[in-house]
């Protein structure tokens, strides 16, 4: 069975407050930060992007995970952000480490799932003997087009997952995982577009709402487990309110789902949100300890995973970097014109 | 090996020189040189030109071939050398030795930058290729840059500040008032330079020499010739160089140039002097902390204690030593590839008692020094009048 | 000038990961690698060698007139940065709002170093962040 042998996390430094956008539109800083249960969300510096971000996730896992960055046998990043349309970014992740030549790799796009899409490749690949171990990366600096209801929430971050079939390495066994996928026009951005679009309130029930509560409905009825059987829960966090909303819906309590609720503090990293979430949990989780993690990309789909703390992780924990370290490392607001700069918005020819 | 004097000096006006190119402005400073020399142009054997970037700033190579041309050498051998803002104190030891090793008896040596036909920062950008391409002007490092982080650790080592970095810049223009080819013509005040803009901390705009258009010609004879064209000629005692890592990371030492260290004790040691016998001497002040470092490095004055004495007026003209008399780079200009010239020129006025108002009483003996980028070039000459 | 895109992937092992080298036949480590080791000449013996990026800041300078290539992304720090395996290596050191000293203790990060254009490529490399 495969398992995660190590993960690692990045999140710029720079946050803005739901305030100071409210601000600028006129909005109602107060309302928005209720209704979507965010206070202030992450802003990448302008020398920051997908790949640089998705190097730094990769390089914390390769340290977590304790073994040579050669003996990777794939590596995926998933973004919607990837920084050229056709270059990989999981080339520059890979060369980044100083994993060789000898690599499967490839580029993977969907919405904000891409990441978990990944964890699901490389798994077959490694519980299929093809490779001995294979990393997924999640990484974004998503745009929020200005004045939009996303641009409170679109913010940057990135996680790195690698996985491994030797019991020794395994800090957590992936025990199923399963997918719920559809072609739903829930939010898009095409070619060349600088913003993506979306479809209001469709984005909730016939999107999010309808994939999640699909996939983690096979995933119980492939495993037999019920919400009770798992000690957290993970899911997508476009915002602070879908994921309690979602839980409530499957029969998952506030407490499930607590630790792996990063979107109030740094906003929706997109491909990294499902992913960062999974981190932060396993950072406290104890052996023997069940997390459940539904994943859920616009356009759309969700993965579903049931996963098992082992033993080993937390031998293994003082080489990582936990979530919450990082997320108040170095953390410095902005305001909303230093955001547009760094976004690289402001025009100067 | 035979000794070697200056028997004629030429200088284009240093500045903006809109209605003047390559070719303008070498005539200009090169028939100045040749009718001081009261030399014919078919008496010329060979020509070496000093140019750094006359690539990037006008698109033209082969620019020795070119000077030969402009000035009437008929079919002269013509050789370009390229040492960065070194170019044209390289070009002139290259005259020195065709000449003292018997070569040749006579030789023009030229210096020339154009630096105004491009933007100031496609200029800025190609200074920066004095330095190292790969791991400095990459990374976005400029030319400012390198001696910002110099002048950082001199200050942080030996309290050196930025006022007394200012007081160079005030004594270079004070001189350049004097001199009728500088750039620049006007006094400032340390309160101006200190609140100039920044350009790299603690540099600021008046800390830095300007982008300059200008050329400047000498020329050199074999000393029993010398006395048939000029009454004075001006002898050269010594001609170093050394060479250094390109990277100013790689150096021995952030504050010092290793470089002007070695090419200057060499110098002194040929000429069997020392720094007290300097009368007048001409130093690469690109930024007002390579004249601190250069005073140090040269042996004026011991390492860490430049600063202090330049501030105190020690160096000014008729002080101690004369320094920068022409106003050096700062206020007579830095046109990169005609520097080193420049330097000998008004060495060679210095010495021969035609400086006018700016002329250090009985000057005997000079000194020019001449650096490339960030230090990874060094050249030193000692001058004595021959007579 | 326009780059090539080779004269930039040439050293991209040394960009991303520091890798310089080390000379066997007596012990002196180089960051950028150098082809020869300037103590031993002919009797080098150069072996590859990956620097961690953990080091001292021994001079800093910020840049205000950057070079055409660096006009979106001044004004930035230049480090001087003195690696704790020995070499002397020159870096952007990036802006966590503490106050850079000679003495900062800084480590490795991976960053952009500047994007051609809107159509052309992406430089990445090593700058340090000072902790």
């Amino acid at each position: 069975m495969a398992g995660i042998v190590g993960y690692g996390v990045h999140v710029p430094f720079y946050r803005i407050k739901v305030e100071d956008i409210a601000k600028v539109w006129n909005e109602d800083a107060e309302s928005i930060k209720k209704g979507l249960n965010i206070q202030e969300k992450s802003v990448p510096s302008k020398d920051e992007d997908a790949a640089t971000i998705a190097v730094e996730a990769a390089r914390r896992a390769i340290k977590h995970a304790g073994i040579d960055a050669h003996e990777l046998g794939a590596v995926y990043v998933g973004s919607e952000s990837h920084p050229y349309a056709v270059k990989p970014t999981a080339t520059v992740v890979t060369q980044a480490i100083e994993a060789g030549n000898n690599v499967m790799c490839a580029d993977l796009e969907f919405a904000c799932k891409a990441g978990t899409a990944g964890l699901q490749m490389v798994m077959g690949l490694v519980d299929s003997n093809m490779i001995k171990y294979g990393m997924t990366v999640g990484s974004d600096t998503s745009q929020g087009r200005p004045g939009d209801a996303l641009e409170y929430t679109a913010s940057a971050g990135g996680a790195s997952f690698i996985v491994g079939k030797e019991k020794k390495d395994i800090i957590a066994n992936i025990i199923k995982t399963v997918s719920y996928t559809s072609d739903t026009p829930d939010f898009w951005r095409r070619e060349g577009a600088s913003f993506p679009s979306h479809g209001g309130r469709f984005t909730g029930e016939p999107g999010y709402f309808r994939h999640i509560t699909n996939a983690t409905k096979l995933l119980f009825k492939e495993t037999g487990f019920k919400p009770a059987d798992f000690d957290y829960a993970v899911f997508h966090q476009p915002n602070g309110k879908f994921p309690v909303n979602v839980a409530a819906q499957l029969g998952f309590t506030d407490k499930q789902i607590e630790k792996g609720l990063m979107t109030p503090i740094i906003g929706n990293t997109y491909s990294g949100s499902s992913l960062i979430g999974l981190a932060a949990t396993l950072d406290v989780a104890k052996p023997g300890q069940k997390i459940m993690v539904t994943s859920f990309g616009s356009g759309a789909g969700s993965d579903s995973f049931a996963i098992e703390v082992t033993e080993n992780i937390t031998s293994k924990r003082k080489n990582s970097t936990p979530v919450m370290d990082i997320v108040k490392k170095n953390k410095t607001y902005v305001d909303y014109s230093v955001y547009l700069k760094n976004r690289g918005s402001i025009k100067k020819t | 090996m035979r000794d070697v004097a200056i028997i004629g000096a030429g200088l284009s006006k240093f500045g903006e020189r809109w209605n003047s190119g390559i070719k303008e402005l070498m005539a200009e400073a090169g028939i100045m040189a040749l009718e001081d020399a009261k030399i014919t142009s078919h008496e010329i054997e060979m020509l070496y030109g000093g140019t750094m970037a006359s690539g990037r700033f006008s698109g033209q190579e082969h620019v020795a071939a070119l000077m030969a041309d402009q000035l009437g050498f008929h079919n002269v051998p013509a050789v370009r050398i390229e040492n960065a803002c070194a170019s044209g104190g390289s070009a002139l030891r290259q005259g020195y030795m065709a000449i003292a090793s018997g070569i040749h008896d006579i030789v023009v040596v030229g210096g020339v930058e154009k630096m105004t036909d491009v933007t100031a920062s496609e200029a800025t950008t190609a200074l920066g290729g004095a330095g190292d391409q790969e791991w400095e002007l990459f990374q976005g490092i400029t030319f400012p840059g390198l001696y910002a982080l110099m002048a950082k650790r001199h200050m942080y080592e030996y309290g050196t500040t930025e006022e007394q970095m200012a007081s160079v810049a005030v004594k270079n223009h004070e001189n350049a008032c004097k001199n009728e080819f500088a750039q620049f013509r006007k006094r400032i005040t340390i309160d101006e330079v200190m609140r100039s803009k920044v350009v790299s901390d603690p540099l600021k705009l008046l800390d830095c020499s300007p982008i300059s258009d200008g050329a400047a010609v000498v020329v050199l004879a074999s000393m029993d010739k010398a006395k048939k064209y000029h009454d004075t000629p001006i002898k050269i005692m010594a001609s170093e160089q050394s060479s250094d890592t390109l990277r100013l990371a790689e150096r021995e030492s952030l504050t010092a140039i290793k470089a002007t260290q070695l090419a200057a004790d060499k110098a002194f040691r040929h000429a069997k002097l020392a720094p007290k016998d300097i009368d007048v001497v001409e130093v690469h002040d690109c930024f007002t902390i390579a004249e601190i470092l250069a005073m140090e490095d040269i042996g004026f004055y011991k390492k860490g204690t430049a600063a202090k004495a330049i501030a105190d007026g020690e160096t000014a003209l008729n002080g101690k030593i004369s320094v920068n008399t022409s106003g050096g780079l700062k206020g007579c200009g830095h046109p990169v590839g005609a520097t080193g010239v420049k330097q000998a020129a008004e060495i060679v006025w210095q010495l021969r008692g035609d400086a006018k108002d700016r002329q250090v009483k009985g000057a005997e003996i000079g000194m020019t020094h001449n650096v490339g980028g960030s230090g990874a070039t060094a050249v030193v000459h000692i001058y004595k009048r021959a007579d | 000038m326009e780059r090539s895109s080779a004269s930039l992937w040439r050293k991209i092992r040394s960009r991303y990961n520091l890798i310089g080298n080390l000379c066997e036949n007596c012990g002196t480590a180089y960051f950028p690698p150098r082809i020869v080791c300037r103590k031993c000449g002919r009797k080098s013996k150069m072996v590859e060698k990956q620097f961690k990026g953990d080091g001292t800041v021994y001079s800093f300078t910020r840049i205000r007139v950057p070079p055409d290539t660096f006009k979106e992304e001044a004004p930035y720090n230049i480090g001087v940065i003195k690696l704790d395996e020995g070499p002397m290596v020159e870096g952007h050191v990036i802006d966590t709002g503490k106050e850079l000293k000679i003495g900062t203790k800084v480590k490795m990060v991976f960053r952009k170093m500047y994007t051609e254009d809107d159509e052309g490529l992406i430089y990445y490399q090593y700058k340090f962040e000072p902790l």
